[in-house]
């Protein structure tokens, strides 16, 4: 473990990049997510979004339901690429 | 030294903000929403030197250039890659325009060449070169992460002095004769004014808005909010399809593999005119279609599996070659880049700043070519080689 705090799974982040960003001046959650690649994992965020806003909530002394959620893309589960193209030779 | 205004926190507004502040102005920078919020965030990563026009190969070969040193110069790792663009032709006509368009691209020392398939192959290990003849192939294109090549200039911009703010949006200009002499803004519900020397229109898709908050015609500079969409795989092994690969004849239809996480990011010409300026609901038509062009290209990508789909716009002048220059006595305007404001960047708001700084600026940017008022003088220039 080496005693790194793992926020993103998918993407291998931890909460010490979370918090030198948010030190940084950085504390726009869409902002955040680009630049840690939080949530842009296959799992879309469903584990690290939430351990984020808390940090962030707790960083700049907002509630949590005050900072949006950055918007989730389509698909919400990976989908295979053929399962989409399939239907021409089917 | 001057106060001066840019509006929109995209990636050219905040490449000038950076640039002005080298040479010493005072900048301050709005951004109605997040910084990247617009096009910038949504883009597709590449940058190129092969276009089929001298003044923007002039442009981009001087662009580049700067893409080369910009890691060190903002010290901050952007992951630009030299990874090439592949057009592929699939008939013996499109070989004959590229041959053309490669000693176009030669004679300003843009070193495209044109390639058989077996060195396709090579380059790209996925790639499906039946249906092709020839590729013009120039290994110094490349590609650079949008988010922190954004971040990376705007950290430096606030430590040169640029006031940068976020969720604050113009709403308006005091204007005496040509001359703009202060912008009105609101944050969080508040509205306040700042007087000002100059003012760069660098909103993109809303360009034509803030014109018209200046007082001039919405149409003067036509730019159009073509919703362009983008799917993005699960990541592949590096290597699988570095470079843009592109057969224009396709559609436009490209794929490119992301140089940090290694998903595969497929795009084509398949438009749709966005509904209005936050209209940014990806559709399905699009998916299917993307994906099809996709698995032509490079076969094996039909066992990966989708992640993410998502739009933006394309904010496209109709000859899709942006508005670049001064439109009143201290009013200027980068913008409708018709998906190539990213690629261009460096180049033009380096351009921008010396010219607002200044009043003439050394980089090989064709102001004449660029000029915003060619529209209405009905003078179009040669369409700007567009991909996707
Ligand atoms: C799907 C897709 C793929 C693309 N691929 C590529 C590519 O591979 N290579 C490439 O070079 N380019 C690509 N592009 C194009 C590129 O993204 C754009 O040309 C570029 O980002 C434009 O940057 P910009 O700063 O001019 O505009 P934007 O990033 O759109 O910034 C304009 C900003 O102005 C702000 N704004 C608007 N009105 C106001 C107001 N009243 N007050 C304050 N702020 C305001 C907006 O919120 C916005 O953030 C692509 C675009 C798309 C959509
Ligand atoms: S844990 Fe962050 S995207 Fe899956």
């Amino acid at each position: 473990m080496g005693g790194k705090k793992i926020v993103c799974r998918c993407n291998d982040v931890t909460v010490e990049e979370v918090e030198a960003l948010i030190d940084s001046g950085v504390t726009d959650i869409e902002e955040i997510k680009r630049l840690l690649r939080i949530g842009m994992g296959p799992c879309q965020g469903r584990t690290c979004i939430p351990i984020v806003l808390s940090i962030l909530a707790r960083k700049t002394g907002k509630r949590q339901e005050e900072i949006p959620l950055p918007k989730a893309r389509v698909p919400t589960r990976p989908v295979r690429v053929e399962v989409i193209v399939g239907g021409a030779d089917e | 030294m001057s106060k001066i205004a840019i509006i929109g926190g995209g990636i050219i507004g905040v490449v000038t903000a950076y640039e002005l502040a080298k040479l010493g102005e005072e900048v301050i920078l709005f951004e109605k929403n997040y910084f990247g919020s617009g096009s910038t965030f949504r883009c597709a990563t590449g940058i190129r030197a092969q276009f089929t026009d001298e003044a923007n190969i002039r442009l981009m070969k001087h662009s580049v250039e700067r893409w080369e040193k910009l890691e060190e110069e903002l010290e901050s790792d952007i992951v630009f890659r030299q990874t090439g663009y592949l057009f592929l032709a699939a008939s013996e006509e499109e070989v004959e325009a590229f041959k053309a368009n490669i000693k176009l691209q030669n004679k300003f020392g843009v070193p495209t060449r044109l390639i058989d398939m077996d060195e396709a192959k090579e380059i790209v290990p996925i790639l499906n070169t039946e249906p092709f003849l020839a590729g013009a192939w120039n290994p110094k294109d490349g590609k650079a992460n949008p988010f922190k090549t954004l971040f990376a200039y705007l950290f430096k911009a606030k430590e040169l002095g640029v006031d940068a703010r976020e969720h604050t949006e113009v709403i308006g200009f005091e204007r005496e004769g040509d001359t703009i002499t202060a912008v009105k803004f609101r944050n969080n519900g508040k509205v306040e004014s700042v007087k000002v020397d100059a003012v760069l229109n660098a909103a993109n898709a809303w360009a034509p808005l803030i014109n018209e908050m200046a007082g001039l015609k919405w149409d003067l500079v036509p730019i159009t909010a073509y919703k362009h969409q983008l799917v993005k795989t699960e990541p592949l092994e590096p290597g699988q399809a570095e470079p843009l690969v592109c057969p224009p004849s396709w559609n436009d239809a490209y794929i490119i593999q992301d140089g940090e996480d290694g998903g595969i990011i497929c795009g084509a010409g398949i438009e749709h005119k966005a509904k209005s300026l936050d209209d940014y609901e990806p559709t399905y038509d699009f998916l299917r279609g993307v994906l099809d062009y996709a698995v032509r290209i490079a076969p094996p990508l039909r066992y990966a599996h989708v992640v993410r789909q998502w739009a933006g716009f394309y904010a496209k002048t109709p000859d899709s070659n942006p508005a670049i220059g001064r439109l009143l006595d201290n009013f200027y305007i980068a913008a409708g880049f018709s998906g190539h404001g990213f690629m261009m960047a460096p180049a033009v708001g380096e351009a921008m700043a010396e010219l607002i700084s200044k009043g003439r600026s050394k980089v090989p940017l064709d102001w004449e070519w660029y000029d915003p008022y060619r529209f209405e003088r009905g003078e179009l220039r040669t369409s700007a080689f567009q991909i996707g």
